[in-house]
């Protein structure tokens, strides 16, 4: 008898409230739509996230490859009760964040990435994740791990998470750190913060197409650039490099 | 004395750097034996606060000037605070003005974000009285904030004129290459929408995240000659007109009034008098802002406004690029950044930069008079410097 292997391989979505956009607005003055996106979406992002990839900074490159992955799967169906959302700026794409429920109790953050530096961009993107798992899902607590020091600046020091060592993360099985209901309430207004609905000529824009990054972290012309850097006394190597990226001087 | 002149200028980009701190303090040197192609050097000054501590490295000049292979010339390490720079630069002057050098090299560098922000605070904080204020757990941010809570109750400067300080002088930094803020904001997203609590938090109220300096690393050189020297290299020719330093108590709960930065004002005066200059024949000036509300208060005392008047010239659009005296077009402390050691060189190198009419798109039209502040400990020790195109 033939078996339609999709049938098993292809994980059931337990149902799941959408996340109700929102909007902040930014020290530089712009205001940022965060949205759920849906699996259509994806082919869009994707794009946008590959070249992070040879990012060495502040650990794009893990945490970008990581995304690619979960996006994929979750686009093509090899991931399990996962959600994305994204913020942009008059369109254009300037984070992505996803995460999973665990189960109706616990959820699963997986990962913020920021392309666009500073201004809090990442922080209200992770924010608002936070939000989705204890406000729109009810959950009780959220496990959350982070790749880099500014991440761990982010979430670890600034939520102060409780410690829940003995869950292995599903990112890279490192210990978990939570982020409890208590905690949240405590964060609300002060990190998480937003506010709705979002004018409709703000949601058209963001609707309308997911533009790519005006800014993103740029890879160096040279991937070894970074590591040959640390020790490169002078620094002139990575200069040279934006130098030749901007055009003002031949490589 | 004999005159002396600005031969050369280089600098680090301002940032976050990965480089042992001997060698953030010796590329700039380098770029500013480039500049001007003086090779044969008599001397070198290095301006650090923390390698000590920071970075675990004592007797930096030694190892800066046999990075550079300029032995056997003499080197010594300078540390006045954040007022290393200046002080440096001062030594430098009073070095070939004596006779007893012909060319120096003055080099600040720090590398401060080895440490946490907690660390580099603390590091700044030791410059305070260590019975009367540190073990209250004085840092310079909360003294910066006293300060200013009066200041704002003396002469009605408010939080909108502070914020004001920190759109222009990032808006400034968009334009240098160099500096370690990249990153335009507006007063509306940090002080007026729903979200600027979070986007700008109170740090010592009342200055917020966007009053405050970052913590950079970077490094700044200047070669200082004399006149024939200096004319040998073929380089505009912009001469050190004045150096004027000055001191205050060491607490600042002793100064008569505290809202007074009396080494500031005697230090400019000094400067200023020296060089047979008026305030108002400045042209462009680099001043100490750690914290917005210095940049207001110091553009008074160096007299350049009325005292209490500072925040009405900003209003105004006077100290904005453009504007009649711009002040920190470099970004300043607040765009530029802040690396201890290094800014008060690095103030100069504007200056001077200026004054040589290279500074492209931050170009302050028709230039000839600068003039820098390098203020040390919360205004105690204070260096300021006049320079002329000549």
């Amino acid at each position: 008898m033939p078996v339609d292997l999709e049938k098993i391989l292809r994980p059931v979505d337990r149902p799941m409230a959408p996340f109700p956009a929102k909007y902040v607005t930014l020290a530089s003055g712009d205001d940022m739509v965060i949205r759920q996106v849906g699996r259509d979406d994806i082919p869009k992002i994707l794009p946008y996230v590959a070249p992070l990839v040879y990012v060495e900074r502040d650990y794009y490159d893990c945490v970008a490859a990581r995304v690619y992955a979960e996006l994929l799967a979750y686009y093509r169906y090899r991931m399990q009760d996962e959600y994305v959302l994204v913020a942009q700026i008059d369109g254009e794409l300037c984070a992505v964040v996803n995460g999973r429920m665990v189960d109706e109790r616990v959820g699963m953050s997986l990962h913020t990435l920021a392309m666009r530096r500073g201004l809090r961009i990442g922080a209200h993107a992770f924010a608002a994740k936070m939000e989705y798992h204890i406000d729109i899902l009810g959950q009780e607590e959220v496990l959350v791990v982070a790749e880099s020091p500014i991440g761990f600046r982010r979430w670890m020091i600034e939520y102060n998470l409780e410690k829940r060592f003995e869950i292995p993360h599903e990112l890279g099985g490192v210990p978990s750190y939570a982020l409890t209901r208590e905690l949240f309430e405590r964060a609300r207004g002060t990190l998480v913060i937003g506010r709705r609905p979002v004018p409709d000529d703000l949601m058209a824009k963001a609707e309308a197409d997911i533009l790519p990054p005006s800014d993103p972290p740029t890879p160096p012309e040279d991937l070894l650039a970074a590591t040959r850097s640390k020790y490169d006394p002078t620094g002139t190597a990575l200069m040279l490099q934006r130098w030749v990226q901007e055009g003002k001087v031949r490589g | 004395m004999r005159d002396v002149y600005v031969a050369g200028i280089g600098i680090t980009s301002f940032t976050r750097l990965e480089y042992p701190l001997s060698e953030i303090a010796a590329y700039p040197v380098m770029m500013a034996i480039k500049d001007c192609g003086l090779r044969e050097i008599d001397h070198l000054y290095v301006a650090n606060m923390g390698s000590g501590r920071v970075n675990h490295q004592t007797g930096l000049a030694s190892a800066v000037v046999d990075t550079l292979s300029l032995t056997p010339s003499g080197a010594e390490l300078i540390e006045n605070g954040p007022a290393s720079g200046g002080s440096a630069v001062k030594q430098g002057y009073m070095a070939i003005a004596s006779g007893l050098c012909d060319v120096v090299a003055v080099s600040g560098a720090e590398r401060m974000r080895e440490v946490n922000n907690l660390e580099a605070t603390d590091l700044v904080a030791t410059l305070t009285h260590p019975i009367a204020e540190y073990i209250y757990g004085v840092t310079l941010p909360s003294l910066a904030g006293m300060f200013t809570r009066l200041y704002m109750e003396k002469y009605g400067v408010t939080e909108r004129h502070l914020a004001m300080v920190a759109v222009k002088n990032q808006r400034h930094a968009l334009r240098n290459e160099f500096a370690h803020i990249q990153q335009e904001i507006t007063v509306e997203g940090i002080l007026d929408s729903p979200e600027a609590m979070t986007n700008n938090p109170y740090v010592a109220d009342p200055l917020r995240f966007f009053d405050c300096c970052p913590v950079s690393d970077g490094g700044a050189a200047v070669i200082l000659a004399t006149r024939d020297v200096a004319e040998s290299t073929g380089r505009p020719l912009v001469r050190l007109a004045g150096v004027g330093q000055a001191s205050d108590t060491h607490c600042v709960h002793e100064r008569e009034d505290p809202t007074d930065l009396l080494a500031v004002r005697r230090s400019a005066a000094r400067a200023l008098g020296m060089a047979e200059l008026a305030p108002s024949d400045v042209d462009v000036a680099e001043l100490h802002d750690a914290f917005t509300i210095l940049e207001i208060v110091e553009s008074e005392e160096a007299g350049f406004f009325p005292k209490g008047e500072g925040h009405l010239a900003l209003e105004r659009g006077d100290t904005t690029l453009g504007g009649t005296l711009p002040i920190n077009v470099s970004g300043g402390l607040k765009g530029r950044g802040h690396p201890v050691g290094a800014t008060g060189v690095a103030q100069v190198h504007e200056i001077v930069h200026q004054l040589r009419g290279e500074a492209e798109d931050r170009q302050v039209e028709g230039a000839r008079v600068g003039f820098t502040c390098n203020f040390g400990g919360f205004g105690n020790n204070v260096v300021c410097m006049a320079f002329v195109r000549e």
